[in-house]
């Protein structure tokens, strides 16, 4: 009887427990190395592989880092106007009530030009998903500062930090639209550890499976990382995260269905 | 009790050398190599046989480079015997 078990018999098929969910495209993702946008996409797609929803998914893509994602999930995507995802899905929906319909959006596209129809969308109360990826910096067009910076937070348009004085202070359009009566399940989750992944997944899940109740929107944020906007390697910059944007914007659910 | 035995497999040209899958492991089976793959990364890749199929790495990796196999190890030598 042998003692010992070889690589080669245990990388077999039937061994197999996690694997990329062929919900993802072959297409390279175009995000920097330890960017926090490709685990959201991975969760997303592997929930909806889970729930068998592949032929029913009709996804917004943002303007932003993430607007190619329409490469990467191998679901029905439409691209939207800068901020308009939520009108553009808020359509969708509307016109095939029976399709899953979720738009992906980051904090420069949701939280900035976008307010008013995330706002709106909210406040209608229509029944579509939100997946608001807040790294804190518009990252795309290399870092500057955006309506969720951090106070003091260096970036390029405002190199000695925010000042609230003359900035303003970080947009919690999360707890925000939480108030609002027409969102049915709100909260917020990191993408950078195990744990946080796993509380992740379980929130995107609810998120989508609550859109079959048509009570309302559903909307999770993911506080994610932008190591090439923060100038930090992605170890560096998840610890920065845990240190600095957790205290500003806490994790855990904010609303959730009575 | 059934002892486990997990391995990881590295797609290494996805793989973008971000790093976030080594302080993850709890076993430190992963380190990068000092070899380059086709982007130009130093990619991850298992360097002891001491992986016990937790499946941690695989869910930080942001590209879904890793794939986890575990079996448990007395049935499978059951098994072969």
């Amino acid at each position: 009887m042998p003692d010992t078990i070889t690589r080669e018999e245990i990388c077999q098929p039937e061994n197999m427990i996690y694997c990329r969910t062929p919900l993802l495209t072959d297409a390279p993702l175009s995000y920097c190395p330890g960017c926090g946008h490709g685990t959201a996409h991975r969760l997303i797609m592997e929930v909806i592989e889970e729930m068998n929803l592949q032929a029913d998914t009709i996804g917004v893509a943002p303007v932003g880092c993430s607007v190619l994602a329409y490469d990467f999930l191998d679901i029905d995507m439409q691209q939207a106007a800068h901020g308009r995802a939520p009108a553009v899905a808020t359509g969708i929906k509307r016109l095939m009530p029976d399709k899953f319909v979720f738009t992906y959006q980051g904090d420069g596209d949701l939280a900035a030009i976008g307010t008013g129809e995330t706002i709106h969308a909210c406040n209608r109360g229509e029944n579509i998903t939100i997946f608001f990826v807040n790294n804190g910096i518009y990252g795309m067009t290399g870092g500057q500062m955006a309506p969720t910076t951090l106070p003091n937070m260096k970036t390029a348009t405002s190199p000695f930090g925010r000042d609230v004085q003359t900035m303003g202070y970080p947009l919690k359009i999360t707890e925000l639209i939480a108030m609002l009566p027409g969102t049915y399940f709100v909260s917020r989750q990191s993408v950078h550890t195990p744990a946080n992944v796993r509380k992740a997944k379980k929130a995107i899940e609810k998120a989508i499976s609550y859109q079959k109740l048509n009570k309302g929107l559903s909307f999770v944020e993911i506080v994610s990382n932008c190591n090439s906007g923060w100038k930090m390697t992605p170890l560096e910059s998840n610890k920065w995260m845990e240190e600095n944007m957790f205290s500003f914007f806490p994790l855990g659910d904010i609303k959730v269905p009575k | 009790m059934a002892k486990v035995k997990g391995e990881i497999v590295v797609n290494t040209e996805r793989c973008k050398g971000c790093q976030l899958c080594v302080p993850v492991c709890k076993e430190n089976v992963i380190a990068m190599s000092e070899n380059l793959n086709g982007k130009g990364y130093h990619f991850a890749q298992s360097v002891n046989d001491e992986c016990n199929g937790c499946i941690n790495c695989a869910l930080v990796c942001p590209d879904g480079a890793i794939t986890v196999y575990r079996v448990k190890l007395n049935e499978s030598l059951k098994a072969a015997s």
